[in-house]
C-alpha cells in the first residue's frame, strides 16, 4: 500500500517536474538581465523586470496582444455558439445525415493543418482575407468546432433527457425548456468547451504565422518570432522570454478560475443519487 | 379535471415495430387508474402518448371531451411525475415547484401561496429553500409529486413514480400517492410494473402485454377473474400455479392426482371446444393444511400428500413448497412471465407449487403433508391460447358452491 503510494509519488513527481522545469526557466530567463542571459543559473542573479518594460513599451508587442485576445475571443464566441447548437441537435435529436456530420466534424479534427495551410493562404489572398482578423478567425472556428460539437455533444448527453421532458410537462415551451432548464445545466460543459477552444486559438503558431504579414493582425506568437533585440546586436532571448510568460498568464489564470465551474458535479441531484 | 379517452390509439414506430397496439380505454373523472404490465409491454409509451411526449400514430386521444393528439404537452394541461423525478438540479425546491406556475405567468403572490400550500400538504415547507442534491430519495420524490399537484392540472400522469425507492419507503409512499389522490380527486393514471402497487392504487387496472390490453377491472375482480393465464400469473403475489391437467370422464387427472370437476366446470369445458389438455390454476392461498380445515367445508376439496421443500414463515402464514413430478406447464404466456421475472434459467425438475398455509400449520421441511386443495377456487386454462375456460359470462364457475 504504501509502497504503491510512493511510487506513485515519485511517478508524479518526473511528471510534474518535466512539464514545469521548461516553463520556470523561461520565466527566469525573463528576469535575467542580458549579460547574465547565458550564464546557465536556473535562479537569476540579478534580477531586472527591464525584459517587460521593453515588450510593452513596443508597440509591436502590445498591438500583437490586442490581436490575439480579439481573434482568440471572437473565434470561441462563434465556435461555442454554433457547437452548443450543433452538439444539442446531435445529443437529443435523430436526423437524417447525423452521422455524415458527426463524421466531417471528425474529419476536420483529424486533418493535418498544414496541408492547408498552403490552399487557405492562395484563398485568402485573393478574396482580400489575408492578413486580417476575418482571416484567422475563419480557420480557427473552422477547426475549433469540432473541437466544441464533440465536448459539448458529451456534456449534453449526460443531462437527463426527462427534464426536459419534464419541463415541457410543466409548460415550457421547447425554447424555454432549452433556456431555462437546460442552458444552466450544460453551462460548466460550454465554459469548458470554451476554454479549450481560446486555447487552441490563443496557441496557434502555424496560421498566426502563415496567414499574417504585418502588425494588422499578427498574434503574439507569430510576433514572437519577429522580436528582435534593441540592436542587432543583442540577443533578443529575454524579450522573447517575457512576452512567452506574458502570454502564458492569462491561460494559467483561465483555467484557475474556471476550475470549478469545469467540474461536472452540477448535474447532481436531477435524478435518483 | 377531466376524463381521458383512448379510442383506437396505437404507436409504431418507423421501423415497424407495433408498441401500443388500438388501446382503447375510457378514464372518468377523476379516477385512479393504473397501467401495469412486463417491461416492454407498452405502458409506458401509452403513457408518453397520453402527456404529448410521443406521437400517435392512429386512434384519437380526447382529454374532456376534446381530441388533443395534436396538441403539445403544454397545452393539454397535464401533469408528470417521473421515474428519474427529474427535479431541475439548479433550483431549490421551491422554485422546482414554482416553475410550471411562472411559466404560467401567475401573479408572484400567487404562486408563492401556491407553492407554500402545495409543500404543506406534502410536508416539504421545512425543505423548500434546498436544493434537490441535498435531499433524500423520498424527498425528492416528493417535491416531483409538488411540482405535479401545484398547479391543479387536469390530470396526473405518473411513471413508476416509486420505483427508485426502498421498499419500506414505497409501501409508506403508496399510501401518500393514494391520499393525495383521493383528496385532490384529480384524474390520474398510474403506470408500474409492480403488481402489489397495482393492486392497493388503482380504481382500476389495465393489465397490458405486448402493447395490448389484457384485461381491465378493479383489482380483486382482475385477481378473482383473471380472463387468461397471462394476467392469472401476473397478478398475485406468489404467484399462481400452474400445472399440467387433462379432463376426461368428468375428472381433471393431474399431478396432484385426479381432481373431481364441478358441473358448472364440466359445462363450459364443453361449451368451450377446448381440446382435452388443459392447465389447471390454483393460487397458493386455497391450499391449505388438511388437518386444519373443519369438516364443513372439506367436502369442497380433494386432499393429496407431498414432502414439503421449504417452510417460509412469514408470521401470518407459512409458504410451503412442494416439488410437484411430472411436466411442466407452458405456454407463450407463462414463459412471457417467467422471462420478466428472470426465472427462465432456474434449474427445476418436475414443477413447483407454492402453498399458503396458515401459522397454526405444524408442517416443517422435510415432512409428508397433507395438503387440501380448494376445487371452487380452481382455474381452468387453454394452453393453446391462454384463455381462461372457466371464465363464465365474466365470472368463474364454483365460486358459491
Amino acid at each position: 500500500m504504501t509502497a504503491s503510494k510512493w511510487r506513485w509519488g515519485l511517478i508524479d513527481l518526473v511528471v510534474i517536474v518535466f512539464a514545469l522545469v521548461p516553463v520556470l526557466w523561461i520565466a527566469s530567463l525573463s528576469f535575467k538581465t542580458p549579460a547574465t542571459i547565458t550564464d546557465g543559473h536556473f535562479i537569476p542573479r540579478e534580477w531586472t523586470l527591464e525584459n517587460y518594460r521593453n515588450i510593452f513599451a513596443t508597440d509591436q508587442f502590445v498591438r500583437a496582444l490586442v490581436n490575439s485576445i480579439g481573434i482568440g475571443l471572437i473565434a470561441t464566441v462563434i465556435a461555442v455558439v454554433l457547437g452548443t447548437m450543433a452538439a444539442y441537435a446531435i445529443a437529443r435529436l435523430d436526423f437524417p445525415g447525423k452521422r455524415l456530420l458527426i463524421g466531417i466534424s471528425l474529419l476536420i479534427a483529424m486533418f493535418p493543418q498544414v496541408s492547408l495551410v498552403s490552399p487557405l493562404f492562395e484563398i485568402e489572398r485573393s478574396l482580400g482575407l489575408f492578413d486580417t482578423w476575418p482571416g484567422l478567425i475563419l480557420p480557427y472556428v473552422t477547426f475549433g468546432l469540432p473541437l466544441a460539437i464533440y465536448t459539448l455533444s458529451a456534456f449534453f448527453r449526460q443531462i437527463p433527457w426527462d427534464l426536459e421532458k419534464a419541463a415541457k410537462m410543466d409548460g415550457a415551451t421547447q425554447g424555454e425548456a432549452f433556456r431555462r432548464v437546460i442552458a444552466p445545466l450544460a453551462a460548466p460543459g460550454v465554459f469548458t468547451t470554451a476554454i479549450l477552444v481560446f486555447i487552441f486559438c490563443w496557441n496557434d503558431f502555424l496560421f498566426a504565422i502563415s496567414l499574417t504579414s504585418t502588425e494588422r493582425s499578427r498574434t503574439v506568437p507569430a510576433a514572437l518570432s519577429f522580436f528582435q533585440g534593441a540592436s542587432q546586436f543583442e540577443d533578443p532571448t529575454g524579450a522573447i522570454s517575457a512576452a512567452a510568460v506574458v502570454i502564458t498568464v492569462p491561460i494559467i489564470l483561465f483555467v484557475l478560475f474556471f476550475q470549478r465551474r469545469i467540474v461536472s458535479g452540477l448535474t447532481s441531484g436531477a435524478v435518483k443519487g | 379535471m377531466a376524463d381521458i379517452v383512448l379510442d383506437k390509439v396505437t404507436k409504431a414506430y418507423p421501423d415497424g415495430t407495433v408498441a401500443v397496439q388500438e388501446f382503447n380505454l375510457e378514464i372518468a373523472d377523476g379516477e385512479f387508474v393504473i397501467l401495469v404490465g412486463p417491461s416492454g409491454c407498452g405502458k409506458s409509451t401509452t403513457l408518453n402518448m397520453i402527456a404529448g411526449l410521443e406521437d400517435i400514430t392512429s386512434g384519437e386521444l380526447r382529454i374532456d371531451g376534446e381530441r388533443v393528439n395534436d396538441k403539445a404537452p403544454r397545452d393539454r394541461d397535464i401533469a408528470m411525475v417521473f421515474q428519474s423525478y427529474a427535479l431541475y438540479p439548479n433550483m431549490t425546491v421551491r422554485e422546482n415547484m414554482a416553475f410550471p406556475l411562472k411559466l404560467a405567468k401567475l401573479p408572484k403572490e400567487e404562486i408563492e401561496r401556491k407553492v407554500e400550500e402545495a409543500a404543506k400538504v406534502l410536508e416539504l415547507t421545512a425543505l423548500l429553500d434546498r436544493k434537490p442534491a441535498n435531499l433524500s430519495g423520498g424527498q425528492r420524490q416528493r417535491v416531483a409529486m409538488g411540482r405535479a399537484i401545484v398547479r391543479s392540472p387536469k390530470a396526473f400522469l405518473m411513471d413508476e413514480p416509486l420505483s427508485n425507492l426502498d421498499a419500506k419507503l414505497r409501501v409508506q409512499m403508496r399510501t401518500v400517492v393514494s391520499r393525495l389522490q383521493k383528496r385532490l380527486g384529480t384524474t390520474t393514471v398510474y403506470v408500474t410494473h409492480d403488481q402489489t402497487e397495482a393492486m392497493t392504487l388503482g380504481d382500476r387496472v389495465v393489465i397490458m402485454r405486448g402493447g395490448a390490453i389484457q384485461q381491465v377491472g378493479e383489482p380483486q375482480e382482475l385477481y378473482d377473474h383473471p380472463r387468461n393465464l397471462f394476467v392469472a400469473g401476473f397478478i398475485g403475489s406468489p404467484s399462481m400455479n400452474f400445472l399440467v391437467a387433462s379432463a376426461s370422464e368428468g375428472r381433471l387427472r393431474t399431478a396432484l392426482g385426479n381432481l373431481p370437476l364441478s358441473d358448472r366446470v364440466r359445462q363450459s369445458l364443453e361449451s368451450s371446444d377446448a381440446s382435452r389438455d388443459l392447465i389447471v390454476g390454483i393460487r397458493p392461498e386455497h391450499f391449505e393444511d388438511a388437518t386444519l380445515i373443519e369438516d364443513s367445508i372439506r367436502q369442497r376439496g380433494v386432499e393429496f400428500e407431498a414432502t414439503a421443500d421449504l417452510v417460509e414463515s412469514m408470521g401470518s402464514d407459512k409458504y410451503v413448497y412442494f416439488t410437484v413430478e411430472g411436466e411442466k406447464a407452458s405456454a407463450a404466456e407463462l414463459e412471457e412471465l417467467a422471462a420478466d421475472v428472470g426465472s427462465t434459467d432456474l434449474p427445476a425438475s418436475g414443477s413447483n407449487l407454492v402453498c399458503r398455509f396458515s401459522a397454526e400449520s405444524p408442517v416443517r421441511e422435510g415432512d409428508t403433508a397433507r395438503v387440501w386443495i380448494n376445487l371452487d377456487k380452481i382455474h381452468l386454462f387453454d394452453p393453446s391460447d391462454g384463455r381462461t375456460i372457466t371464465l363464465h359470462e365474466g365470472r368463474s364457475t364454483g365460486v358459491t358452491a
